[in-house]
């Protein structure tokens, strides 16, 4: 509702950095990484809700860490509680195969 | 002490119509004794499983809601375990949770009216108010889970 959008169109950021050394390698875009829950105002990390959490599993099952997907550290700490839960009633695997 | 507790448990597949009645008779009649509530019921119907238990691959899944102490779930818990019908079992408290959820909501919902007020707009937002695409905005990559390499 406040103005968060202007935040999270951070595509032309690394024109302001590809002068200096650490852009040497990769003058790709990186786009910025916004924790999904604060973004949606997910308040309730269920581990009935498969479909959400299905999206920070991928294929092998891991969860997927925080550095990949952003999402901020209170809710990957309730995400991974979520994750197990539902693990332990079979509507997420453990591991893939 | 009474709390608030989901308890979902999976049925086998081959459990008859009968046995599923009777576990739930079951855990009804545990909560009625024990001073208990049982404030939903959920029948999620036949799943399947995301990984195989015993010879499973399916279940049948059922979700109570329960107001109860923590005397009364442990009563359940070691009742549904003598059941071989019963394949799995989780028991989870949610009233803590619930209220911080409700608590952080109206907090957030109290700080938007007040700023929209000081402002000098309606309290709550109307229709077709905000940037456009606001909402189911396809070009959202503030969060993309294929972007995992």
């Amino acid at each position: 509702m406040n103005g968060r959008r202007g935040g999270g169109s951070a595509r032309g950021k690394s024109g302001a950095g590809s002068g200096k050394g650490d852009g040497q390698r990769r003058p790709m875009f990186r786009r910025r990484k916004v924790c999904k829950f604060c973004a949606d105002k997910i308040d309730d990390i269920n581990y009935k809700d498969t479909k959400l959490l299905m999206g920070f599993v991928p294929e092998r099952a891991k969860i997927l860490p925080r550095r990949i997907s952003g999402t901020c550290a209170l809710h990957q700490r309730k995400l991974r509680v979520a994750i197990m839960r539902a693990r332990q009633l079979a509507l997420l695997p453990y591991t893939a195969e | 002490m009474t709390r608030k507790y989901e308890l979902v448990y999976i049925a086998s597949p081959d459990a008859t119509e009968e046995q599923l009645a009777e576990l739930h008779g079951q855990v009804e009649a545990v909560v009625q004794r024990m001073g208990g509530q049982l404030e939903k019921t959920e029948n999620w119907g036949r799943r399947r499983l995301a990984y195989e238990i015993g010879r499973h691959k399916e279940g049948v899944y059922v979700l109570d809601v329960i107001n109860g102490s923590g005397d009364l779930m442990k009563e359940i818990e070691r009742r549904l375990k003598v059941y071989d019908t019963v394949i799995r079992q989780l028991i989870v408290r949610v009233d803590e949770g619930e209220r911080v959820v409700v608590q952080k909501r109206t907090r957030r919902t109290e700080v938007s009216r007040r700023r929209r007020v000081a402002r000098g707009l309606p309290p709550d937002r109307q229709p077709g108010e905000g940037q456009r695409g606001e909402f189911e905005d396809e070009r959202d990559d503030r969060f993309d889970a294929e972007d995992i390499r």
